[in-house]
């Protein structure tokens, strides 16, 4: 399956980019998303392990099982007000 | 009972809130506007930028207003968001209620901007006078709610 990662803030900054798609096997998780990801280059690994996440735009667990075509947001603290 | 709520990339003015609450069965009407502040941890601050995961920050903004005005039982909330660039002094957020009575306006003031600082998916880069940048830490985002059957 396919996934579109999106991310935001610092993680932006750490990826170089707003999002990546990621071809996953059935049945993974956004843990195994985020552990994709944090595989793919030396800045990527600096996103944590276990950031906080929103699958299709709601906040989601790690353990959260992916279907094609989600949307899993890497979020930082956040910081509005 | 109304509820507004939105983000934008327009200046935020108090009355921008203040025209969607309100009515002859209010007695109160509480104001909030959050402001950039010259000086943080120290350093001098020329502005800020806010950036949003738009389509959630909107649910999510709805969903605190929402609430805010279950609480209050009568009444009406507007709340507002800011993203892109606000200058010194400019108004990051607004959130205006409007209740018969004050205690309840003032309360539902402060619980959107409470659950503001630990919910909303808003990020902040604090753009410093000598030129420098920073993504201000902010709060972890809260544990997720069990899924509901509904979603």
């Amino acid at each position: 399956m396919r996934v579109n990662i999106l991310l935001f803030a610092h993680y932006r900054e750490l990826a170089g980019t707003d999002a990546v798609a990621l071809e996953l096997p059935d049945g993974a998780t956004a843990a195994d998303a985020v552990a994709r990801l944090r595989a793919a280059g030396a800045t990527l690994a600096r996103i944590p392990a276990a950031p906080a996440l929103a699958v299709n735009e709601a906040y989601a667990p790690l353990e959260t099982a992916l279907a094609d075509g989600d949307e899993v947001a890497l979020l930082p603290p956040v910081a509005g007000g | 009972m109304s509820v507004h709520s939105w983000l934008t990339d327009r200046p935020l003015e108090a009355a921008d809130v203040l025209a969607r609450v309100g009515g002859h069965e209010d007695g109160a009407v509480a104001l909030f506007l959050g402001t950039v502040r010259r000086s943080n941890a120290g350093r001098e601050v020329a502005g800020m930028r806010y950036d949003a995961y738009l389509p959630m920050a909107e649910r999510v903004l709805a969903a605190i207003a929402a609430e805010a005005l279950e609480r209050l039982g009568e009444g009406s909330v507007a709340a507002a968001h800011r993203v892109g660039e606000v200058q010194l002094g400019g108004a990051s957020v607004a959130i205006a209620a409007a209740s018969p009575h004050r205690e309840e306006a003032f309360a539902a003031c402060r619980y959107v901007i409470e659950e503001i600082k630990v919910r909303l998916p808003v990020w902040k880069l604090e753009r410093y006078t000598d030129g420098t940048q920073a993504w201000l830490g902010g709060a972890p985002p809260p544990a997720p709610e069990p899924a509901e059957a509904a979603s």
